[in-house]
């Protein structure tokens, strides 16, 4: 009974998951203007959403062929363009990264957004909906389509209900990713000039099999143009400077969305397309793609130490542990690409916290300056409990999510070249030096101002959006294999072309 | 003087002409169902002006622009039956297919809409409804008319037609300077393009022996291209061009735009455009006219770029989509530059989509704009997400759509396009649409940001949607919606009208009934 209804699930679980908070946005169009029914009703969707999408990880695993739970339907003949959905082992856990953030994103939400929460719910609704659609895309043109659809909710969450510079936060934003995505539309469009199709498997075929013409020539140029999209996207240095400043003036949902899901739509990109269909240019460019994601480590690290202002240091220290990402990628080692994913991932749930915790700091005090806080653990004991968690988890203690994964990248980048993996070695440093030094700052000591007195801990909201992100940081720490299981095969499909090319290269 | 040599020049036809007359038939039936939308049009247009005077000028708004929507309606079903009727009626001068059909639609459903959103502004204007109803009327028979000619000279006069009660319905707010400064600009203007057309036409028929398009693409597929009809492309490009506003041929447009009523700019940035890019296709593809792949290049070139960059400074909203449509005049000839059949496909879905979002919104614009066009500058927008959601909300989503986001018609337009350029291996255009849609997201954001990211100005009214205005919103966004996720009928249609025009060039050309 239970297997066959499984079974009867598998081709539409992709679309219900991808859906249900779009739908759930579009209804509370039709809510009136009660703003506890809103946040109640959008808190209810988006925890549908995930308990959807809990299916797809479990049942992962019975799934034929390299790509599961697919659906694939002729969305409009001419041109060929297919509605064909489809997760793996990597793209299947950022899902569920996205849908485990949503509810506590409405939940951290629920206290600080007073003004137009009709809006701000149904944009966040819509926004999920896109960047599950990112992940699960395997149709080049529909993958365009959702990456371009989460840019106008982003935009206008952080020009509607951002800080003080929001508007020029958002344009930019805007600006930086819509320019980057142009080069990677007129890539696609190539392809599909070339090989009559979107279809991420039969393009990908088609160059593996060398059926492209004029492929020779333009793949250096193809490369670039997705490779800009989602170097902006990451963001890459140079290209990160939109970054801090949408994150600062974001709203806490905002931000947490963006460092939790957004920059993965950019690690994603350039795991599955850019190193997926031109492996031979990925290869031949990893070493100033290295280089330079090296200088994004080492430079986030130091600009963050440097930060007075909290928020703004996360989000520096987000161009650093994404460089980790990036460098792990481009090492193409299984220790390097699995300590990637796993990065993503552990980074998704550490700096969300972190940024949820700022938030709550912000809702109190109305500021991020580092220098106006000291001593607050006496006053907010719990706070200070789980922002050490966090914090933890984000510097890569043993035992909690972040460890793993830059351990893996640095065997990776080891294995690659020593120089790298000793560079990217000191940004683990630099990383523990300015996020410990911020946590001495803010919380020991004595409370030197006298306002912060009467801070109050955490409320049961608060609290209960905080718990399910400890808990993941530990579990992720103390069993990565539930992870590592399945984004392991995936990644071995994913360096199968690159086993090939070293071959090649061996048996010369 | 002038009668004597128009004998000489064409003295030489009279055996033909004095041939054809010996064997004269009178029209069919079937004649008249080819050219049904345009006699329905006509006769509601002309109704309307006889009931005008017979109503007061309060009472007549409702009641005119109520029968001018059912006259739209009626020509709507009408346009279903003439596509029962395809091929050639009244002696080869007009023709039913699937291309003309599909702009009979477009450009009436165009009409209707403008008129929906005339409803409420006209009162608000204080301008008297009964030429204004008609004029709209009488020039969408022009347009529909121009999309469904395949004889030159008849494109002409329909061309005239079209053109005469836009150059009229621009000029309608007379109480304002501005509205007679756009209308006489646009008049002087545009007869002066008019009549590059019209010499444009004599050369060709000077270089072809004929002026019907079918007659001329033989002649040219012939080989043996003269140099005369070099020339005469390039003459009626330039006409042609001044009617979709493409660079060069441009400056008019920020000026008219700003003066004319809002919905009239609504129909005229669309309506007549979309008819004078059916001639452009017809002219370029079906004609098959020659040496028009540089000319399209420059223009398309030139009008995304200029368009672009002047947008950029405009604080008038009306200014500001004048230039947009320049541009997106520019991202439309991009598809010209293309191969025949793919270029037409695209461009046809992209006045289609584009016509869906820009009478959006400029109804939006005009339902704002208040009485004495007083609301029309950037400022004004200030925080309409605040005091209006629903039409700031719809008015970011006709944005969103010229910028060519997902979920939205003008996407997949852009879309389109670009692929009929790579196709056709033009990347040098393909580059510059795309560097321009980077740069035209810039200022549809500016508007999209004063609505939603700065606070309201207290002293702008916002007056309550009345439901004509509402319907044609809705209308609009419901059709850029349905563009944008699901346009694979449309696709289907244009591609197989697009084939159907390119290679039945040689048709039968008897008016065979059905």
């Amino acid at each position: 009974m239970g297997s066959v209804n499984m079974e009867s699930l598998s081709p539409i679980i992709l679309s219900l998951v991808t859906f249900i908070p779009a739908a759930g946005g579009l209804l509370i169009l039709l809510i009136p203007r009660r703003d506890r029914d809103i946040k109640l009703f959008a808190f209810v969707i988006s925890i549908l959403a995930f308990v959807a999408s809990l299916h797809l990880p479990v049942h992962l695993h019975r799934e034929l062929g390299p790509f599961g739970f697919e659906i694939d339907k002729v969305w409009i003949t001419s041109p060929n363009i297919h509605y064909h959905m489809g997760i793996d082992g990597i793209s299947v856990w950022l899902v569920v990264l996205t849908t485990f953030l949503t509810p506590l994103c409405v939940l951290i939400s629920w206290a600080s957004i007073h003004e137009r929460v009709k809006e701000f719910f149904i944009l966040l609704l819509i926004l999920e909906t896109a960047l599950i659609g990112v992940f699960t895309s395997l149709d080049l043109f529909l993958f365009y389509f959702f990456w371009e659809a989460t840019l106008i909710p982003m935009a206008l969450l952080i020009g509607m209900y951002g800080h003080g510079r929001r508007v020029y936060a958002a344009v930019k934003y805007f600006l930086f990713t819509i320019i980057g995505s142009m080069f990677m539309l007129a890539a696609i469009l190539w392809l599909y000039a070339k090989t009559g199709s979107f279809d991420f498997v039969v393009i990908q075929h088609a160059i593996r099999s060398g059926s492209v013409p004029g492929f020779e020539n333009a793949s250096l140029w193809l490369f670039l143009g997705f490779f800009i999209a989602f170097a902006v996207k990451v963001p890459l240095f140079p290209l990160h400077t939109w970054l801090p400043d949408a994150h600062v003036e974001a709203p806490t949902a905002g931000s947490v969305l963006l460092a939790g899901v957004l920059l993965k739509m950019g690690t994603y990109g350039l795991l599955r397309f850019d190193v997926g269909l031109f492996p031979e240019q990925a290869h031949r460019n990893a070493p100033w793609i290295m280089v330079l994601a090296l200088i994004g480590i080492i430079y986030g690290a130091l600009v963050s130490l440097v930060q007075p202002n909290m928020k703004k240091l996360i989000a520096y220290s987000s161009v650093s542990h994404l460089g980790f990402v990036v460098l792990g990628i481009f090492s193409f080692t299984t220790a390097g690409l699995n300590g990637a994913v796993f990065i993503m991932l552990a980074h998704g749930v550490a700096t969300g916290g972190l940024f949820m915790l700022c938030g709550i700091l912000y809702g109190r005090r109305h500021t991020y300056e580092i220098s106006e806080f000291g001593g607050l653990a006496t006053p907010m004991p719990k706070y200070a409990t789980f922002f050490l968690v966090t914090v933890l988890a984000s510097v890569g203690l043993p035992l909690l999510n972040g460890f793993i994964g830059e351990f893996l990248v640095l065997s990776g980048a080891f294995q690659a070249r020593p120089i790298y993996g000793i560079l990217a070695a000191t940004g683990v440093i630099w990383s523990a030096g300015y996020l410990l030094w911020m946590y001495q700052r803010v919380f020991f000591g004595k409370v030197t101002h006298e306002v912060n007195n009467a801070l109050l801990d955490l409320n049961l909201l608060e609290k209960a959006a905080l718990y399910p992100i400890a808990i993941a940081a530990l579990v992720m720490g103390v069993a990565p294999m539930i992870w590592l299981s399945a984004i392991d095969p995936a990644v071995q499909a994913a360096l199968a072309p690159f086993t090939q090319l070293a071959s090649k290269v061996v048996g010369q | 003087m002038l009668p004597m040599t128009t004998v000489t020049a064409f003295s030489h036809l009279l055996p033909g002409l004095l041939a054809q007359a010996q064997t004269f038939q009178p029209p069919q039936l079937a004649d008249y169902m080819r050219i049904l939308p345009e006699l329905v049009l006509s006769v509601f247009g002309m109704l309307i002006m006889v009931v005008d005077p017979l109503l007061d000028e309060d009472s007549s708004h409702q009641s005119l622009g109520t029968i001018a929507l059912i006259g739209t309606f009626t020509a709507l079903a009408a346009t279903f039956c003439m596509a029962h009727y395809p091929g050639t009626a009244f002696y080869n001068m007009v023709r039913v297919e699937g291309f003309s059909v599909f702009f009979h639609f477009l450009v009436i459903a165009i009409a209707a809409v403008a008129i929906l959103s005339s409803f409420e502004y006209l009162k608000v204007q204080r301008i008297r409804a009964g030429e204004y109803y008609a004029l709209i009327l009488l020039g969408t028979v022009g347009m529909c008319l121009m999309s469904s000619a395949i004889e030159l000279v008849l494109i002409f006069i329909a061309l005239e037609i079209s053109s005469i009660s836009t150059y009229v319905l621009a000029g309608f707010r007379r109480r304002d300077a501005s509205s007679s400064e756009a209308s006489l600009k646009y008049f002087l203007l545009g007869s002066f393009a008019t009549a590059f057309f019209l010499y444009g036409v004599a050369l060709m028929f000077g270089a072809t022996g004929s002026t019907n398009s079918d007659a001329i693409s033989q002649v040219l597929r012939s080989g043996n291209v003269p140099v005369l009809a070099y020339v005469a492309t390039a003459l009626m490009f330039v006409g042609l061009g001044f009617k979709v506003s493409s660079a060069p041929f441009h400056v008019w447009a920020p000026d008219v735009y700003e003066g004319a009523p809002a919905p009239i700019v609504g129909l005229m940035s669309t309506g007549p455009k979309a008819a004078a890019f059916a001639v452009l296709l017809r002219v370029m593809f079906e004609a098959n006219a020659p040496g028009r792949f540089w000319l399209i290049w420059v223009s398309a070139a030139l009008s995304m770029t200029l368009g672009n960059l002047g947008a950029l400074v405009q604080d008038n909203v009306k200014r500001l989509l004048a230039y947009s449509s320049i541009a997106h005049a520019g991202y439309l000839l991009v598809a010209f530059a293309a191969q025949p059949e793919l270029g037409t496909s695209a461009a046809m879905f992209y006045t289609a989509a584009y016509a869906a979002m820009n009478v959006g919104a400029f109804a939006v614009v005009s339902h704002f704009a208040n009485a004495g066009e007083k609301y029309v500058t950037l400022d004004d927008y200030a925080g309409l997400g605040r005091r209006s959601p629903v039409l700031a909300a719809t008015f970011a989503f006709f944005l969103m759509s010229l910028i060519g986001i997902p979920i939205t018609g003008g996407f997949f337009a852009k879309f389109y396009v670009l692929t009929a350029a790579l196709k056709s291996d033009l990347v040098g255009l393909a580059i510059i649409l795309v560097l321009n849609s980077a740069v035209g997201a810039y200022y549809y954001l500016r508007i999209i940001v004063m609505m939603y990211m700065r606070e309201p100005r207290g002293e702008v009214p916002v007056p309550r949607v009345p439901t004509a205005a509402a319907l044609a919103i809705a209308v609009c966004v419901l059709l850029t919606f349905y563009f944008g996720v699901l346009p694979g009928r449309v696709l289907d249609y244009t591609g197989q009208s697009a084939r159907q025009l390119v290679t039945d060039t040689a048709a039968p050309p008897a008016s065979s009934a059905p």
